[in-house]
């Protein structure tokens, strides 16, 4: 392995959407030397298609404070959320949105010259009251304008890039220490060693799981499988959250602003539907709430056109608003359905969109792993932070605008905690050759040549099989099912070939890789999801309609080598008292 | 559906070539899902970059049927048969429809685009009314696809001496921010016959970008700003 190229940082980060350039920007400007690698270059990254926008309790438009986001959060992520994640993520939102301001973000502004926001679901004041409008916003094409931003400020500081680079696997010594990783340069195939004293993961979610989905092709979930083929078990991957409105059959995203500036859904009696399943928040009740509210109409009859979708009515809040707010969306319905909501409602239909679950961290971003008697032990070197990471701020069901403040807030936290480790570390330690070697293996893997099954199939396979055993009503048959043909599909992974063997930008390569990671979280959901027998957040089983706190009131764990172990939920906010679990209405 | 489709792979290929592949279209198809189905069920070998799959990455501008824009928002049915896809015009080719974007990026990050404020920072928002935020509105959005730029003739004969529409448009960006502190030294930065007065509003540039955005219009604002500025 000698002769493969080696570079060496003090940080390496993996991932360049918001989670990473946040990191980076932090990290650069303490001066620590730090390597961003990203499969695409950083602005196409995921982050760039976020519309709605960003929670924090300014109190711009509406009387706010963050404990209210606190109780929120809490109460959306059905009491499986980590309290004192929650609170430090709550308390440093403000802060978050207002470096994003400096740093460039042109939000959308009020009269007095401060950040617009918006209401968005599941948002209260006063711990479950009047609704609240906390989610700042740039347009409907927030995500856009922070990801932009935040890669300016990396030009700024020198952050160095290394853009279409595939990571391929963690590197890690005997100790369990993690070193780096090994990537290869897509343009020409050359593999990479990049030695580190830190790396975090902030390469995002796994929405590729599911055939109709909201997520970005690249959002193949290799993070966490990396992190799972490096030992570190994955956490609460049952709960994925499905948005209510994608758009039927397409899968686009209308983002919750929509409902926020004041559209709902109608079903084919032309009735409001939610207000049969939340009186008062209505459409602006969780989105677990709401997907399986659609769902629920479109199964017993109540779908729009052929049955099987309901409509979003926008057109009432007439063509300035819906231009002045939400001109993304107007351009994909006009774009993809031929469809101006200023005129017409728009078909939706729950769309896979957020991985809740993933790599299990601390407050600190450092990942955390059960060794002996303690559940949650730090991995040295290692740490993840974004939609990858389950700190966990979301639980079972995350709040709309809380992910982009969740990978900025964690961004952060995360880098800030790696500048201390930097202080306390000096050198590098000595890199594992054994490790490099299982890592080279992999990427070699795909050299093998001959007869067999392709990826595009497989994958093909894999998304069916998603969609149908493991969406947003499940129960025990479903998912039995769904655990043998995922095991039967993973067994096929081995007869997988490319015929594409070229070095130059091998984009077959890369989609072999990236089917081997999605393989490991789909075993990783489907597991997981099978073992749980009640129904809380976006994990809905008709055979245990209740949640059940005293027996799944804790985290899972799922690793490649033990299956599933399950850990205690942090009920201990930092500072304040802890929520209590309560049933919960909207 | 017939689709006539630039190749090359330095790797094996002496010369670049076109290749022909038949594809059964749906209605409501996008070109990139006519792509993605080619690589899916006919010919894995054939190289492009993709990702968000609806207008926001900029990862698929290409040349389609001689004008630039992005395969995952042009409607296969609009297209005249057979499709001609060729890599974005004028900069080098890596494989296929995958060209080198170095240069444009260098373009980019050469006119400084980031948001500059030297004095402290205030505890909250810097402040901006509704109307001074408006004036980013056709700016802000760019998606750095490089439709523009790649189709912009200035910028094939100079592309390492005059910007180019899209680092031009970034340029105004944040010559009028309200916020940015910088806007005299952006000016400066820009003088002398090639940064930006080689464009000779053609107006290419408008026409394909995909985002409806109007960098010939930026261009013009910056050079009346350059024009008041000396006077
Ligand atoms: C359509 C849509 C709209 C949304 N709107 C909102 C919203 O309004 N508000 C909100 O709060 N949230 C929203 N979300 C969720 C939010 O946008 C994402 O959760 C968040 O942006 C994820 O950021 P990230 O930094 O964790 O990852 P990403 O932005 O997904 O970035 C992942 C990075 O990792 C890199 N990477 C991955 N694998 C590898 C590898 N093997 N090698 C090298 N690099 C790799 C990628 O290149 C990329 O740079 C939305 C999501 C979607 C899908
Ligand atoms: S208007 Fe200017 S920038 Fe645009 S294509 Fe013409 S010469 Fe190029
Ligand atoms: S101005 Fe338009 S065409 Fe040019 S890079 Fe930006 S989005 Fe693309
Ligand atoms: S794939 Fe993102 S712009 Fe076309």
């Amino acid at each position: 392995m000698a002769d493969i190229k080696r570079r060496q940082f003090d940080s390496l980060i993996i991932g360049a959407g918001g989670g990473g350039l946040r990191a980076a920007l932090q990290l650069a400007q303490a001066d620590a030397s730090v390597a961003v690698v990203s499969k695409v270059f950083p602005t196409r990254s995921h982050t760039v298609a976020a519309q709605g926008g960003m929670n924090a309790a300014l109190a711009n438009v509406l009387p706010d404070n963050w404990h209210w986001h606190m109780f929120d959060t809490v109460k959306g992520s059905d009491y499986l959320g980590d309290q004192d994640a929650i609170e430090y993520m709550c308390r440093a939102a403000p802060k978050a949105v207002y470096e994003l301001e400096h740093f460039g973000v042109p939000f959308s502004r009020l009269d007095n010259g401060s950040i617009y926001q918006r209401p968005f679901g599941g948002q209260s004041q006063n711990f479950g009251g009047e609704q609240a409008a906390r989610t700042c916003a740039a347009a409907d094409r927030t995500g856009h304008a922070i990801l932009h931003s935040l890669y300016q400020q990396n030009i700024r500081a020198k952050t160095h890039f290394f853009d279409e680079y595939f990571a391929v696997d963690l590197l890690k010594d005997e100790e369990g220490q993690v070193l780096g990783a090994l990537a290869f340069n897509i343009h020409d195939g050359e593999p990479v060693i990049i030695e580190a004293k830190t790396t975090l993961m902030a390469t995002g979610g796994a929405g590729q799981l599911y055939r109709t989905t909201t997520n970005a092709l690249i959002n193949t979930g290799d993070g966490m499988a990396m992190a799972l083929r490096a030992g570190v078990p994955l956490q609460d991957m049952e709960f994925f959250q499905f948005h209510p409105t994608g758009i039927a059959g397409h899968g686009m995203l209308i983002t919750e602003g929509a409902r926020g500036e004041g559209g709902y859904l109608v079903n084919a009696d032309g009735e409001r539907l939610m207000e049969r399943y939340a009186p008062k928040a209505k459409d602006l009740a969780s989105r677990d709430v709401v997907s399986r509210a659609i769902a629920t109409e479109v199964r017993e009859g109540r779908g729009c056109g052929d049955g099987n979708h309901v409509m979003l009515k926008l057109d009432h809040l007439g063509e300035d608003v819906i231009q002045k707010r939400l001109p993304g969306i107007r351009q994909t319905c006009i774009t993809f359905l031929g469809i101006d909501p200023a005129e017409a409602p728009i078909p939706v239909f729950p769309t896979a969109h957020y991985t809740m679950g993933g790599i299990p961290t601390n407050r600190y971003g450092q990942v955390v792993v059960p060794v002996k008697d303690t559940p949650e032990e730090p991995v040295t070197g290692l740490y993840a932070a974004g939609e990858c990471a389950c700190v966990s701020v979301h639980g079972a069901n995350r709040l709309g605008g809380n992910s982009l403040l969740d990978i900025l807030v964690f961004g952060r936290a995360a880098a800030n905690h790696i500048i201390e480790h930097l202080g306390e570390h000096r050198y590098h330690k000595p890199m594992d050759e054994n490790s490099i070697e299982q890592a080279m293996q992999r990427l070699n893997r795909w050299q093998q040549t001959g007869e067999g099954e392709s990826v595009s199939a497989l994958r093909t396979e894999l998304k069916a099989v998603m969609e149908e055993h493991c969406s947003v009503f499940r129960n025990e048959q479903v998912m039995r099912h769904g655990v043998e043909k995922i095991e039967a599909l993973a067994k096929r992974l081995d007869d997988v070939r490319i015929g594409d063997q070229s070095n130059i930008f091998n984009t077959a390569r890369v989609e072999a890789l990236e089917l081997e990671n999605l393989m490991n979280c789909g075993l990783a959901t489907m597991h997981s999801a099978y073992a749980r027998e009640e129904s809380r957040g976006a994990h809905s089983r008709i055979d245990f309609p209740e949640r059940d706190d005293k027996q799944w009131m804790r985290h899972s764990l799922y690793s490649l080598e033990n299956g599933l172990d399950y850990k205690p939920v942090r009920t201990k906010p930092i500072s304040v008292d802890s929520f209590p679990p309560k049933p919960r209405v909207y | 559906m017939k689709f006539k489709i630039y190749r090359f792979n330095p790797d094996v290929d002496a010369k670049p070539y076109t290749q022909e592949y038949d594809v059964d279209v749906q209605p409501g198809m996008m070109l990139l899902a006519a792509l993605l189905k080619i690589k899916d069920e006919q010919d894995e070998t054939l190289s492009f970059r993709r990702s968000c799959g609806e207008g926001v990455c900029g990862s698929d501008g290409m040349n389609i049927n001689g004008t630039n824009g992005l395969a995952c928002v042009t409607p296969v049915a609009e297209l005249k048969q057979p499709v001609e896809i060729n890599p974005l015009p004028g900069i080098p080719v890596i494989r296929d429809l995958i060209v080198d974007m170095e240069q444009f990026y260098q373009n980019y990050r050469d006119v400084k685009p980031y948001l500059i404020v030297n004095d402290p920072m205030p505890e909250v928002e810097l402040p901006q009314t509704p109307e001074q935020r408006e004036r980013l509105d056709g700016l802000y959005e760019c998606i750095l696809c490089a439709c523009c730029s790649t189709q912009c003739p200035s910028f094939w004969w100079n592309p390492d001496k005059f910007m180019g529409p899209a680092a031009l448009l970034q340029a105004s960006r944040f010559i009028e921010d309200s916020r940015d502190q910088a806007t005299a030294e952006r000016l400066a930065d820009l003088e002398g016959p090639f940064k930006l007065f080689r464009c000779h509003t053609i107006m290419n540039c408008v026409e394909v970008c995909p985002k409806g955005l109007n960098p010939t219009k930026a261009i013009g604002n910056i050079k009346k700003r350059m024009v008041a500025r000396t006077l």
